[in-house]
């Protein structure tokens, strides 16, 4: 994973709410602005914001993806941090974008903008310095270290703010390392694949008995959920900012809005 | 390039390794399974016991690898000349047929009747022993689990644990079926008696075939890496020895072998040292009284010297490991034999539409069989960065219009037309939230049918998020 050295930081902060919690789960970039305001941060969302182009990278037509990656470096323009609720569309910024457009007259565009992009837990830990959380959550929580986290800072941001908080039980999986099967468009074009690399992923988890999944992706909770849903038992997912914000609202420090 | 026998017919419908995966016995998943995690656990667990920084290790292999390859003009006349004082004989082979022919004249040439092999994924991919049988050469494969699949007419399904999809049940039925004793599944049995039978081969052999793990351009050094010994009864009963080596198992110097092979036997097996490590620096010769009397080097590019063109050059410093296909979470569902070829896994993705050629596109599905989740990447001994190869294929793949793998990838075209205009990426959005009124399992939409399946989808929400966010600013 190329993860760009000495990204831009500071407290004025565009938001990529991502094309999931644009079409579905609306709570995660709802709980990504109010975390980021509590830290101090004025928080900025480009309308013309749409997808970061990793379904079209995915699927192998870069030529697609490259014009929605064009598309998201003229919405974000600027200096300052773009931050993200997904480790999977930040790497797609700062990784598949520089293998898409390597041989591109436009590259010094899009390593910018890459060079600005971050996972929003790596942002408050490596960008806004931030240590602990303060608050309670009196759960047993598995935490999916989802793929697209490899070599980058979240899995240990994601670590030390969960961890920090009172009560709170981070619970270790078998085959951690494993996939959720989710990929994009992998999911359908090899259902049968995906759907049994899952279904050994909710198994390992269920193993742990958590109260909660937790991840830093919701593509993948969105596949686990899906899963797990239709085997006919549900499982309580949850981001991680999703976490942090709840901890916030019951030491009353912000009101849920 | 020669694809396998025994391969399952690439299906009318869906992705190929998707159908295997769809109808594979629950045996085979759980022999596959179960090896390869533990074999991915042994891995991770030494080279963090072993070293302070692993990765610095795997660092400094791919680079010693990707010199090499980058110098290979340099190097494979050096390892040449070097085979050549030690008293070797050196063949070039530009494909599998005339790799074939040279090591068939040889073996006819001297009148040899039966030889004795050890594991060799090279030999696998020319299909040596289906060709030596029609020129009347009994080719015996003397690595168990070679020996296994060649009584059972089977193919290997990993490059190094070949047999990881039989069960020690199927293995003893199988040796039932072969006349090597009543049923006995107890692996200490097993082995014994499969050691009876070869030992009988290895003493009357005419000849021994191997490939080999390097091939030192220094010292002219072949090293061969095994664990059951049978490699050492190859090289030293009979008087000929055959050695078929890829151009790309070159290494520079005798020195860098410490780097290899502490990260090889490791990557592989989990082990900190194989049973055997051969080194061979020519033929039985004054002041080298062991090895066989002639010594025969063939050297094979099959499609490498293309790859080592492009810009896929870097798959091959690949040292045949397997701990990208152990640690694959689609080959720990599918097993090898879903890959239709010699090469399975993350590195068979890559590398067999590469040595396809002209082929490529029918092999063009194998770079899609992956989530891009870069467990592959992250195990690779020798760095390679496994999942931008199968990224670029399938890029490759798209541009080449192939059939095979657009199969069951919704088209791309329309979503990017829409996440270009805003204004349509807004509407879509709204319009979305009818879907939550739809009976979205029984529609006949063939990418939301595969979703609906086995998962749910969760309620649609488009621009929920956009509208809070707007009315707090209004506040």
């Amino acid at each position: 994973m190329i993860v760009p050295a000495d990204r831009a930081t500071g407290k004025k902060v565009q938001l990529m709410a991502t094309c999931l919690c644009d079409a579905f789960f609306d709570d995660v970039a709802k709980a990504t602005v109010q975390v980021l305001e509590y830290l101090g941060c004025e928080v900025e969302f480009p309308e013309g914001q749409t997808c970061c182009g990793q379904p079209a990278f995915n699927a192998g037509d870069w030529s697609a993806a490259r014009r929605m990656v064009r598309h998201a470096a003229r919405q974000f323009t600027g200096s300052g941090p773009v931050v993200l609720p997904s480790g999977s569309c930040a790497a797609m910024l700062f990784h598949g974008a520089s293998l898409a457009f390597e041989h591109e007259p436009d590259f010094a565009t899009v390593s910018d903008l890459a060079g600005r992009t971050w996972e929003v837990l790596d942002f408050i830990v490596s960008g806004l310095g931030v240590k602990t959380w303060e608050g309670t959550c009196a759960k047993k929580i598995a935490f999916h270290s989802s793929c697209h986290l490899r070599g980058t800072g979240t899995p240990a941001a994601a670590r030390q703010l969960l961890g920090s908080l009172r009560g709170l039980e981070l619970v270790g999986h078998a085959e951690p390392e494993q996939c959720c099967g989710f990929g994009g468009t992998f999911s359908v074009a090899f259902p049968h694949v995906s759907a049994n690399m899952g279904l050994l992923k909710l198994q390992n988890i269920r193993a742990a008995e958590p109260d909660l999944l937790v991840a830093a992706d919701m593509s993948c909770l969105m596949h686990l959920r899906g899963l797990a849903e239709k085997q006919g038992h549900p499982l309580p997912v949850r981001h991680a900012i999703q976490v942090l914000r709840d901890a916030l609202v019951a030491e009353r420090k912000i009101h849920h809005e | 390039m020669n694809t396998n026998e025994h391969e399952f017919a690439v299906p009318h419908f869906g992705q190929p390794i998707d159908r295997f995966v769809a109808t594979i016995s629950g045996e085979v998943y759980a022999a596959v399974h179960s090896a390869s995690a533990i074999k991915s656990d042994k891995r991770a667990q030494l080279l963090a016991a072993d070293y302070a920084d692993p990765l610095k290790l795997r660092a400094l292999a791919g680079q010693i690898k990707q010199h090499t390859l980058d110098h290979l003009d340099r190097y494979l006349p050096q390892a040449v000349a070097s085979l050549e004082r030690n008293g070797a004989r050196v063949h070039c082979a530009a494909d599998g047929e005339e790799a074939r022919r040279i090591i068939g004249d040889l073996l006819q040439q001297r009148g040899a009747k039966t030889v004795v092999k050890s594991k060799s994924m090279a030999t696998e991919e020319i299909h040596l022993n289906d060709y030596l049988a029609t020129r009347g050469i009994e080719s015996v494969e003397t690595d168990l689990g070679e020996f296994i699949l060649q009584i059972d007419g089977d193919t290997p399904s990993h490059i190094v644990t070949p047999v990881v999809h039989k069960n020690r049940r199927q293995i003893a039925q199988s040796f039932e079926r072969h006349g090597l004793g009543a049923y006995n599944d107890e692996p200490e049995t097993i082995t014994r008696r499969a050691r009876r039978f070869m030992r009988d081969r290895f003493l009357r052999a005419d000849a021994g075939l191997t490939g080999a793990n390097f091939l030192v351009a220094e010292s002219g050094r072949l090293v061969l890496v095994t664990n059951e010994g049978n490699s050492r009864f190859s090289l030293s009963a009979p008087r000929l020895h055959i050695a078929l080596v890829g151009i790309e198992k070159i290494v520079p110097a005798d020195r860098d072998l410490g780097v290899f092979l502490n990260l090889l036997v490791r990557s592989a097996t989990g082990q900190q040292f194989t049973a055997y490590t051969e080194f061979i620096s020519g033929p039985r010769a004054d002041g080298r009284p062991s090895g066989a009397e002639e010594l025969h080097v063939v050297l094979l590019d099959n499609g490498r010297t293309d790859i080592l063109g492009a810009e896929y050059r870097e798959i091959l410093r690949c040292i045949r490991c397997g701990a990208c296909m152990n640690i694959c979470p689609v080959y720990r569902q599918a097993s090898g034999h879903a890959y239709r070829a010699v090469y399975p896994g993350p590195v068979g993705a890559v590398l067999t539409p590469l040595l396809a050629g002209e082929h490529f596109a029918q092999f063009a599905d194998l770079p899609k069989a992956c989530s891009v989740c870069g467990a592959c990447g992250d195990a690779c001994p020798v760095n390679i960065a496994l999942p931008d190869l199968l990224l670029r294929l399938r890029d490759r793949a798209k541009r080449a219009h192939a059939a095979l793998s657009a199969r069951g990838t919704p088209p791309m075209g329309g979503f990017a037309a829409v996440a270009t205009h805003p204004p349509l990426w807004r509407a879509a959005l709204t319009a979305s939230r009818l879907a939550n009124r739809l009976p979205l399992d029984w529609l006949p939409v063939p990418p939301l049918r595969a979703w609906t399946r086995r998962r749910t989808l969760p309620e649609f929400r488009g621009g929920a998020f956009r509208q809070w966010f707007k009315q707090r600013g209004q506040q």
